[in-house]
C-alpha cells in the first residue's frame, strides 16, 4: 500500500501526534514558565512537557518520513 | 463484571451499567481538552473523506482491496478488539481480582492468535473467502453459512448498540455529557467514515485509534508506578493494605474454585478460556478475522496476527496495571484509602459518593492528567469506542451483503450494486445500533442476556470450522447439524443454570464456580458437542470428493509457494518469539 500513491496511514498518525504534541507541550511550557500547575498528583513532574515533547518528536518523524510524494 | 470472558474477547459492555448510577461527573474538560477531542474527530473524518475514492468496487469496499501490510492488518486486528469499555471494564476487574484479569489477555488470546496466523490463515486466505460464514458456505454449504451469518449479523449489530449505550453512559458519568449527544455524534462519525471509505477507512482509523489509545492511556501506569514507589512499593502497599489477599499471581490460586476471588479453576482457564472461548473468538469471529483477510499477501496475513499478539500481550500494562495501582494510590478527600465497590452497592447508596470498580480508570486519569492530557485520555476512550463500533458495522456490512443479501435476495447483480448495498448496510447498521442502544436504555436487564447470547455462538462455530478445516471426511450434513446442536446445547446449558442455579455443579463441575467459570465450561461443552455431532453425522453421510476441498481443508490443499525470506522476517520466527514472551510472562507472574 505504501508503495502506491495513496497517503500512508502513518502520515495521518504523524500529523495527529504533531498537533497534539504542540498543544500539550505548549501547555506544559506555559505551566512551567508561569508556575500555575494543574491540580493533579505529581504535577511537579511536568508530565505535559515531556509527554508532549515525545508526541511531537514522534509525530514530526512520522509526518516527514511518510509525507505524500516522498 | 458479570460475564467477563467475552468482554476481553471483543464486544464488551460491563462498565456502563456499573457507573451509570453515580450522580456527579468525575471530571470537567477545559478548552484545551475540547480542542484535543475536536482535532481527533476532524482527523477521522479527513481520513474517511480522503479514502472515499478508493472504495469503488466490492473488493475495495469490503476487503480494502486486499492491500493492507502485515503491520496495518495486525494493528487493526488488535484495535478492533480494544474497545473503551473493555479498557474500563478490565481495569475494574483488575482492581477487583488483581492480575488474574490478565489471563484474558495472555492465555485467553495469544495461543489463539498465533494459531490463527500460522495454522488457519492459509485456508481462509487461499480460499479467497470474503467472510467466515463465506468459508462455511464453501466447506459445508449454504445451510451452515446462513446459520452463522444470521446469528453473527444479529448479534454484532445488537452488541454494537449495547456498547454505544454503555459508552454514552460512561461519558455521562465521567464528563456529565448528555447521552443522546454522545450517541449521535460518535455514531454519525463512524457511519460517515466507514460508509465513505469502507473497510480501508475502518482499518486506517483503527490503526490511528490504536496509537491514540496508547498515547492517552500509557501515562497513567507510568505516573501511577512513580506514585506507588515502583513495583516493590506497589507490592509492599498491597501487602500492608490487603493482608491475606493475592493480587499479584496468575496461577497460584487456581487449584480450587474457592481459592481465588474469581471462582475459577485452572482447567477452566486453560481449556475453557484458553481454548474454547479464545480460539472461538480470535479464529472465527469475523469482526477480527476480516482485518487479516484484507492483508496484501499470504505472508502478511500470517504475520498480522503474530504482530498483533505482541501488542495484545502489552495491553495489560495500560489496563490491568492501572487497575491494580488503583488499589493503593486512590484516596478519598480525607486522605483515607478509597474503596471501590460493586455496582449493586453504588446503586443502593445513591448520593453517598461511592464509585464502582469500573470507574478506576477514569479516576486514575483524573488523578494524574491535567488540561490537555485529560482530553487525550478521554479521546483515547472515545477512540476505543469508535474503533470497536467501526469493526462491528464494517463486518456487519460485509456479512449482510455477501452472506445474506447476495445468496438469498439478489444473486447476480452488478458489482456497483453490492457496493451500494454495503454502504447502505453500514448506515442501516448504525441506525439499528442506535435503536438497540435506546432499547437497552429502557430495559437494562437485556444487557446481561445479550452478553450471554453472544457467547452462545462462538464455541460451536469454532467446532464446525475446526472439523471442516482439518478433517477431510467432515460432510455438509455433519457441519450443519454440529453447528446447530452445539448452539442449542450452549443455550440449553445457560437456561438450565439460569432457572436452576444448583445445576452449576454439573455445568461448571463445582458448586463453588462463579459466572466466569460457568461461561468457560459452557463453551467447552458446546464445542465438544459440536465436534462429536459433526463427527458422528459425517460418518453416516457421503463426503465430498477430495478434489473439491482444495483450498479449504488441511491435507487437500496445495498452499502457494512464497518467496523465501531471511529468518528474522519469517512469521514462524516471530511466532516463536511470541511464545517465549508469553511463557516468560506467565512464569514471571506465576
Amino acid at each position: 500500500m505504501e508503495g502506491s500513491r495513496e497517503i500512508p496511514i502513518w502520515f495521518f498518525i504523524g500529523v495527529l501526534l504533531s498537533i497534539y504534541g504542540v498543544m500539550i507541550f505548549g501547555y506544559g511550557l506555559w505551566e512551567l514558565i508561569t508556575g500555575h500547575l494543574a491540580h493533579v498528583v505529581l504535577a511537579r513532574l511536568h508530565a505535559p512537557v515531556w509527554w508532549g515533547a515525545i508526541m511531537l518528536v514522534l509525530g514530526l518523524f512520522y509526518t516527514l518520513r511518510f509525507r505524500p510524494g516522498r | 463484571m458479570l460475564t467477563a470472558p467475552v468482554l476481553s474477547l471483543g464486544n464488551s459492555l460491563p462498565a456502563a451499567t456499573a457507573v451509570a448510577l453515580t450522580t456527579t461527573s468525575l471530571a470537567r474538560l477545559g478548552g484545551l481538552d475540547i480542542a484535543v477531542i475536536v482535532v481527533y474527530f476532524a482527523m477521522v473524518m479527513w481520513i474517511g473523506y480522503y479514502l472515499k475514492s478508493r472504495a469503488n468496487t466490492s473488493e475495495e469496499f469490503f476487503m480494502a482491496g486486499r492491500e493492507m501490510t502485515a503491520w496495518i492488518a495486525g494493528l487493526s486486528f488488535v484495535s478492533a478488539n480494544l474497545g473503551s469499555l473493555e479498557l474500563m471494564g478490565w481495569a475494574g476487574s483488575a482492581y477487583q481480582y488483581g492480575i488474574l484479569a490478565a489471563h484474558w489477555y495472555w492465555i485467553g488470546a495469544i495461543p489463539a492468535m498465533l494459531f490463527l496466523g500460522i495454522v488457519m490463515m492459509p485456508f481462509y486466505y487461499v480460499s479467497k473467502t470474503h467472510s467466515v460464514p463465506g468459508y462455511l458456505k464453501l466447506r459445508f454449504g449454504q445451510g451452515s453459512s446462513t446459520v452463522a451469518a444470521v446469528s453473527f449479523a444479529f448479534m454484532t449489530i445488537l452488541m454494537s448498540g449495547v456498547n454505544m449505550f454503555s459508552m454514552a453512559l460512561v461519558m455521562k458519568v465521567v464528563l456529565g455529557w448528555n447521552i443522546t449527544f454522545s450517541i449521535v455524534v460518535s455514531s454519525l462519525a463512524v457511519a460517515a467514515y466507514v460508509a465513505l471509505g469502507g473497510l480501508r477507512s475502518a482499518i486506517f482509523n483503527e490503526v490511528l485509534q490504536f496509537v491514540l489509545i496508547w498515547g492517552g492511556a500509557l501515562l497513567v501506569p507510568i505516573l501511577g508506578m512513580i506514585d506507588a514507589g515502583g513495583w516493590t512499593g506497589l507490592k509492599n502497599r498491597i501487602l500492608t493494605n490487603f493482608q491475606g489477599q493475592d493480587y499479584l499471581h496468575l496461577w497460584r490460586g487456581l487449584g480450587h474454585f474457592h481459592d481465588n476471588p474469581m471462582g475459577v479453576h485452572w482447567t477452566g482457564i486453560i481449556f475453557g478460556l484458553g481454548f474454547a472461548i479464545s480460539f472461538g473468538y480470535w479464529t472465527t469471529d469475523f469482526l477480527v478475522v476480516q482485518r487479516v483477510l484484507a492483508a496484501n499477501s499470504l505472508r502478511s496475513a500470517r504475520m498480522a496476527p503474530v504482530i498483533g499478539s505482541f501488542f495484545k500481550m502489552a495491553v495489560p500494562f495500560i489496563v490491568i496495571l492501572p487497575g491494580i495501582l488503583g488499589l493503593v494510590v486512590l484516596h478519598n478527600p480525607d486522605g483515607s484509602l478509597m474503596h471501590l465497590v460493586g455496582e449493586n452497592i453504588v446503586s443502593a447508596h445513591p448520593g453517598a459518593g461511592l464509585h464502582s470498580y469500573n470507574e478506576v480508570l477514569p479516576l486514575m486519569l483524573v488523578r494524574y492528567c491535567g488540561p490537555g492530557l485529560l482530553g487525550l485520555g478521554i479521546t483515547a476512550l472515545i477512540a476505543g469506542f469508535m474503533s470497536g463500533m467501526a469493526g462491528n458495522v464494517s463486518a456487519f456490512a460485509a456479512v449482510w451483503t455477501y452472506d445474506i443479501y447476495q445468496p438469498m435476495l439478489r444473486r447476480n447483480a452488478r458489482d456497483e450494486h453490492y457496493v451500494a448495498v454495503g454502504r447502505w448496510a453500514t448506515v442501516l447498521g448504525v441506525v439499528i445500533s442506535i435503536g438497540a442502544a435506546y432499547l437497552v436504555m429502557n430495559a437494562q436487564g437485556i444487557m446481561d442476556y445479550v452478553q450471554a447470547l453472544f457467547s452462545f455462538f462462538i464455541a460451536p462455530l469454532l467446532g464446525a470450522i475446526l472439523m471442516g478445516m482439518f478433517w477431510k471426511r467432515a460432510t455438509r450434513e455433519g457441519g450443519f447439524w454440529g453447528l446447530l446442536i452445539g448452539t442449542v446445547t450452549s443455550v440449553s446449558l445457560w437456561a438450565w443454570v439460569h432457572f436452576d442455579p444448583s445445576a452449576l455443579r454439573y455445568v461448571a463441575l463445582s458448586p463453588d464456580a462463579k459466572d466466569m467459570a460457568e461461561n468457560m465450561y459452557r463453551a467447552l461443552w458446546s464445542l465438544s458437542i459440536t465436534v462429536i455431532i459433526t463427527f458422528v453425522v459425517s460418518l453416516f453421510t457421503r463426503p465430498r470428493n477430495v478434489d473439491e476441498l482444495n483450498g479449504l481443508v488441511y491435507g487437500a490443499t496445495a498452499l502457494p509457494a512464497e518467496d523465501p525470506v531471511a529468518f528474522y522476517k519469517s512469521e514462524l520466527f516471530w511466532a516463536a518469539i511470541a511464545v517465549v514472551v508469553f511463557v516468560a510472562l506467565n512464569v514471571m507472574f506465576w
